[in-house]
């Protein structure tokens, strides 16, 4: 592992990965947006509101998972002090900060329709809207100093201390009475979903995850080109 | 001990107090976290029923009671083992029928609920509409809604 985290090797591993994540993410997305829009059935219940879910859940997934490798590269980097681990929690950011404004985008479009409300300060919602603070409060203090080192150790302590958050999320719906349901998938019986939704929603599932990769190696080489051009311009300079 | 060592140590120390001072804190405030009250909560807890507050079930099998003027409803919630009456004035969403989940706001006065606002609750089952049809025809339907 230790290996990898060099800047020469990623930029070499990641130029022969990149190709491949970014078009398998393309065909999911075609696969996962065709049979969610037109290739599944209306719910019982819902009709065809349920079509929200497919993007709804995998960005929620995505919230949670961004975050975590976050935490992670946080940790690395203030125990290892690897440079690339806080390159790449700087990145995971702005990311997971997305995801988690579609998922309570998402979440409000559907609530509002079946719920009857597009908001309520239940247990889920209510962390769900905390996780994307803490994004934007890893964002604001990264930058928040001259020393760009003394940012990225304030910022990676703020991260740890956030992932807390991430099993409250997880178990809030079974740790207390909330508005929003339950997990359909990772119950120990059989899933509550229907096949014929399980393959839109794994295939956007999938889709989610390659955009991941594709977007934070994108993001990673953009900031080690930017130390570059920096270290060139201070070489000029001095 | 190298300075890698310690930190590891540092952190992972740090983090454990962390979660241990979490879960405390989210055992004590374990009753004040919950968005409803079951009807049953009502029953045997002491909640204090002056204030707002917001009780959760599914709506009763066979008591919604639609009023002449076309708005008023009057139907059980119930948690299968108490149930209490309430009555709501309003629109309702898509999802309020019988044997589905539903969150009242409103208060409680002399047993009744008067419900100010009226929530559907969804539960995690999704399928078509003809699975659902087969399961209740093979008699293996689980969910709420048997009509």
């Amino acid at each position: 592992m230790h290996k990898f985290a060099n800047p020469g090797q990623f930029t070499k591993l990641s130029t022969r990965v990149l190709p491949w994540t970014s078009s398998f993410a393309a065909v999911c997305f075609l696969f996962g947006l065709y049979f969610g829009i037109f290739d599944s059935p209306a719910d019982y219940q819902q009709g065809e509101t349920v079509r929200i879910m497919y993007v709804h859940v995998p960005a929620a997934w995505m919230s949670l998972l961004t975050y975590s490798l976050m935490a992670a590269a946080s940790a690395s980097f203030l125990i290892w002090k690897h440079s690339l681990a806080d390159i790449a929690a700087r990145s995971l950011a702005p990311i997971g900060a997305a995801f988690t404004a579609i998922t309570l985008i998402t979440g409000a479009l559907w609530g509002q329709p079946m719920w009857g409300t597009w908001w309520v300060w239940d247990a889920r919602l209510t962390s769900v809207l905390v996780l994307f603070f803490l994004y934007l409060g890893y964002m604001a203090l990264v930058n928040a100093f001259d020393d760009p080192e003394k940012g990225s150790k304030a910022a990676a302590v703020l991260a740890l201390i956030g992932f807390v958050n991430v099993p409250i999320i997880k178990f809030s719906v079974d740790w207390w009475n909330t508005l929003h349901q339950p997990a359909s998938l990772s119950r120990l019986d059989a899933p509550a979903i229907d096949i014929s939704m399980l393959t839109p929603l794994l295939f956007m599932a999938l889709a989610f995850k390659l955009l991941l990769i594709s977007i934070l190696i994108i993001k990673m080489r953009t900031i080690l080109i930017e130390k570059r051009i920096e270290a060139k311009q201070l070489l000029k300079s001095g | 001990m190298t300075p890698t060592r310690r930190r590891l140590t540092f952190i992972g120390l740090g983090f454990l107090s962390l979660l241990v001072a979490s879960a405390l804190a989210l055992t004590a405030f374990e009753d004040t976290l919950v968005f409803f009250y079951s009807p049953s909560d009502i029953k045997e807890k002491s909640i204090n029923t002056d204030k707002q507050i917001r009780i959760g079930g599914l709506v009763k099998n066979g008591s919604l009671r639609k009023s002449k003027d076309g708005i008023t409803v009057r139907f059980e919630v119930t948690d299968l083992n108490h149930s209490i009456p309430a009555i709501y004035r309003g629109s309702l969403p898509d999802l309020f029928r019988e044997n589905q989940g539903v969150v009242a706001e409103g208060h409680l006065s002399k047993g009744i609920f008067r419900a100010k606002t009226i929530l559907a609750k969804h539960d995690e089952n999704y399928m078509p509409k003809e699975v659902a049809d087969s399961l209740k025809k093979a008699g293996k339907w689980k969910g709420g809604n048997k009509n």
